[in-house]
């Protein structure tokens, strides 16, 4: 008691401490902890950049590389990345006559032998007739010792030469020549002999597709760089890299504005639905239960035929407009859900006491509290949508050639899978990795905006 | 228990009469008439046609008639395949498309779940990160992809071997349907396997985990008898929509493997607009999806106690 030594200074306030009020951080809004949290994680990051650059490819990547998808390179057909493309000046063709026969010596017993050099416009065979009069030519892209096939039977012949003239690319060609019996057997003794074919044009040809000018001298034999196509040409001749620029357009085009569209649908008629509640929420959720119901395929029909679009012609719009009519009730429950979880919140009370109209109740509280589920549905929804216009086109139900699309090119490369792979390979590579990059955004973004969702995969 | 069971078989019924409906007047609001063919007709056939089609009739005369077709599970002729009854090609080529779709569920289900529960076991450790890479691959590659790439590697296989290993398309034996099933169970099984794997980390910091590690029950007794039958509960309940993905995934895979299935014979009515045909198929498909997700309900209902189905 005695102790106590209290003088008046020590019943003055103290002086405002700094220190005590001080930010050590600048305030986080939700959209910028979002940001901040997606930002740290390595594999939504590198998705995001991936989603950026196949954007540019779709976008600046045409004005960068200029070439017309629909134009077809007639002297590049179904090459593959990185093929061959000199040309040699020849003479323009002049039907044989055999009597033109130069003569080549042959090492086999039928003396099958070239008759020219052959070349893109015709492959000159001669053979000796002894024995048998009529001979069966055939011929085979494989060596037929390694795959027991002939071929492609090109002709019955009587006379000892016949000139080839069918679909001949650069490359080797292996034709056998079977003796054949009077009565059209086939005997023993077939002779196979490998052809390598060289590409060639004639002037005329060259300065037509622009290779040379009308004026250029040029002397045959002279060889000639063709047009440049970095990922080779489809089965109609047309640039891939060209063809996946377009078509990327239409596949992301679609992929990112339907779920767009119908999210923003379902955002609207869910929060309505959850908002109102009761009987009317009841019918409205009845109503999209049956829409969920109804066959998206036999829709699709239907709309194309409603927009007056012919069997092959091109449906972006009606695929749309499908998928917007169509996949609506997902968003909607989803929204309807956290809408009426919301509704029961201690704020959305206080502003209701504080006199929030509903418009404000809705719009300031409700909807802001449900946009990241919202964004990242969103985000899940582009490659479900990628997924359904390339299952569409695949079965010629969605983008109709000429119009190139991800999922249109595929299903043409499919035909000619095992001779030309790089046709399937292209497109089906940059669905999957526009699709993996969306799934790798929507995990991350899941993560930075739901706090209950985190940690749940 | 029985009287929501009703109520969702009623409401189920109501679903497929908005479906036949919806189906019906789509069809019949397109220009043109199945009759259009490139056959020249004289008045008088078409007017015999018609009238064996019943298309002389008013509209509204078509839908009864058609809805009690329908009731009666009569779904007309096909305009294309002549004589030949939409129920027969349905009955004739729907067991193959279901045989196929049981055994990719079959793939799936037993897929997802032990991948599932094996990167749950293994977290971070590289048998999950295996699994998980696979399991984003799964998801990202398109079915017709998948299909064509390994039907390739089929005919890899079946070169190399000389022989034929197994077949590359068509319809047979069990053989035939492995590869098929496997490939349209693929993105199913990637599926349920996040999604086991999410509900198996779940189900580990439960109290009934720690209450059976903390009496002492043996550790493999606890993953098969409180941690797999918990954690796999989720993955039934999503088993109803994967039904449905795989009917559609199946028109793809039907295609791509030459299998003679209904998916394949939808596609080919679409193309050539056989409007009974599609119009059958349609309502055909959507009654089977309404009935198994009902029936998907009700299972679920039977194993979860928990659920309790008339709330």
């Amino acid at each position: 008691m005695s102790s106590t030594n209290l003088s008046p200074a020590d019943f003055q306030p103290l002086p405002p401490s700094e220190a005590v009020q001080q930010i050590s951080r600048p305030s986080l809004s939700y959209w910028a902890d979002a940001w901040r949290r997606l930002s740290e994680n390595p594999r939504a990051m590198a998705s995001l950049g991936l989603i950026t650059f196949l954007l540019a490819f779709v976008s600046i990547g045409p004005a960068l590389w200029q070439v017309d998808p629909s134009a077809q390179d007639l002297d590049q057909i179904g090459i593959g990345p990185g093929a061959d493309r000199t040309v040699t000046i020849a003479a323009p063709f002049v039907p044989w006559s055999p009597q033109q026969q130069s003569v080549t010596p042959a090492d086999n017993n039928l003396g099958l032998r070239l008759a020219m050099q052959a070349n893109t416009q015709a492959v000159r065979l001669a053979w000796t007739a002894t024995g048998s009069t009529r001979h069966r030519l055939y011929r085979n892209v494989f060596d037929p010792e390694t795959t027991g096939s002939l071929g492609l039977p090109l002709v019955d012949r009587d006379q000892p030469w016949f000139e080839d003239r069918l679909d001949l690319q650069p490359g080797t060609y292996y034709y056998t020549l079977v003796p054949l019996s009077a009565d059209g057997v086939e005997n023993d003794g077939a002779v196979t002999l490998p052809v390598d074919v060289i590409r060639v044009i004639s002037i005329a040809q060259a300065v037509d597709r622009g290779l040379i000018d009308a004026n250029d001298t040029v002397q045959l034999g002279q060889r000639l760089k063709l047009a440049w196509h970095p990922l080779g040409t489809d089965y109609l001749g047309r640039d891939m890299l060209a063809r996946l620029m377009y078509g990327g357009q239409v596949s992301l085009f679609i992929g990112i504005f339907a779920p767009l569209a119908f999210v923003l649908l379902g955002v609207i008629y869910g929060s309505v639905s959850g908002f109102l509640g009761g009987a009317t929420d009841q019918t409205m959720m009845r109503f999209a239960d049956f829409v969920v119901a109804l066959p998206f395929l036999l829709f699709m029909i239907l709309f194309k035929v409603i927009f007056g679009i012919g069997p092959g012609e091109s449906g972006i719009w009606p695929m749309l407009v499908a998928m917007i009519i169509l996949l609506w009730p997902a968003p909607a429950r989803l929204v309807r859900g956290q809408i009426l979880q919301i509704r029961e919140e201690g704020y959305v009370s206080a502003s209701r006491l504080l006199g929030g109209t509903t418009a404000y109740v809705v719009g300031r509280h409700m909807l802001p509290n449900t946009m990241g589920v919202i964004l990242v549905t969103i985000t899940f929804q582009v490659p479900s949508a990628i997924f359904t216009e390339a299952f569409l086109s695949f079965i010629g139900m969605g983008v109709a050639p000429p119009t190139p699309s991800w999922g249109a090119m595929c299903n043409e490369g499919i035909k000619s899978m095992l001779t030309r792979p790089h046709e399937l390979m292209f497109p089906a590579m940059l669905i999957s990795i526009t699709v993996l990059a969306f799934n790798l955004l929507g995990d991350g973004l899941r993560d930075a905006l739901d706090a209950r969702m985190r940690g749940a995969e | 228990m029985l009287k929501y069971f009703a109520k969702r078989l009623l409401l189920g019924l109501v679903t497929i009469w908005f479906i036949a409906s919806a189906t019906f007047f789509g069809m019949h609001a397109v220009p043109g008439d199945p009759l259009a063919g490139d056959k020249a007709m004289t008045p008088q056939i078409r007017a015999n046609l018609e009238a064996k089609y019943g298309l002389d009739q008013p509209l509204g005369t078509q839908y009864l008639i058609y809805l009690g077709n329908i009731a009666q599970g009569d779904f007309g002729i096909s305009y294309t395949q002549e004589n030949r009854r939409v129920n027969d090609i349905i009955r004739e080529h729907f067991p193959i498309s279901a045989t196929l779709g049981i055994l990719a569920i079959v793939f799936a289900g037993l897929g997802g779940v032990l991948w599932g529960a094996l990167t749950a076991l293994y977290r971070n450790q590289w048998p999950d990160v295996v699994i998980m890479f696979a399991v984003i691959l799964g998801i990202s590659v398109p079915s017709f992809v998948v299909a064509a790439i390994s039907q390739w590697s089929l005919v890899g296989l079946n070169l190399a071997a000389g022989t034929t290993v197994l077949p590359i398309g068509g319809w047979g034996s069990i053989w035939h349907m492995l590869v098929p099933a496997l490939v349209l169970g693929l993105s199913t099984m990637a599926y349920l396997t996040r999604l086991m794997r999410s509900s198996m980390l779940e189900v580990v910091g439960t109290d009934y985990i720690r209450t059976a590690k903390a009496k002492g029950v043996p550790p493999t007794q606890i993953f098969s008898r409180h941690q797999l039958r918990n954690a796999i509960l989720p993955v039934i309940t999503v088993l109803g929509p994967a039904i449905a993905g795989i009917t559609t995934g199946g028109f793809v895979v039907e295609i791509v493997f030459a299998i003679p299935g209904l998916g394949r014979y939808f596609v080919q009515a679409i193309q050539q607009l056989d409007y009974t045909v599609i119009m059958g198929t349609t309502v055909f498909y959507g009654a089977f999806l309404v009935f198994m997700v009902i029936l998907v309900d009700l299972f679920y209902g039977l194993i979860d106690p928990r659920v309790r189905v008339d709330q």
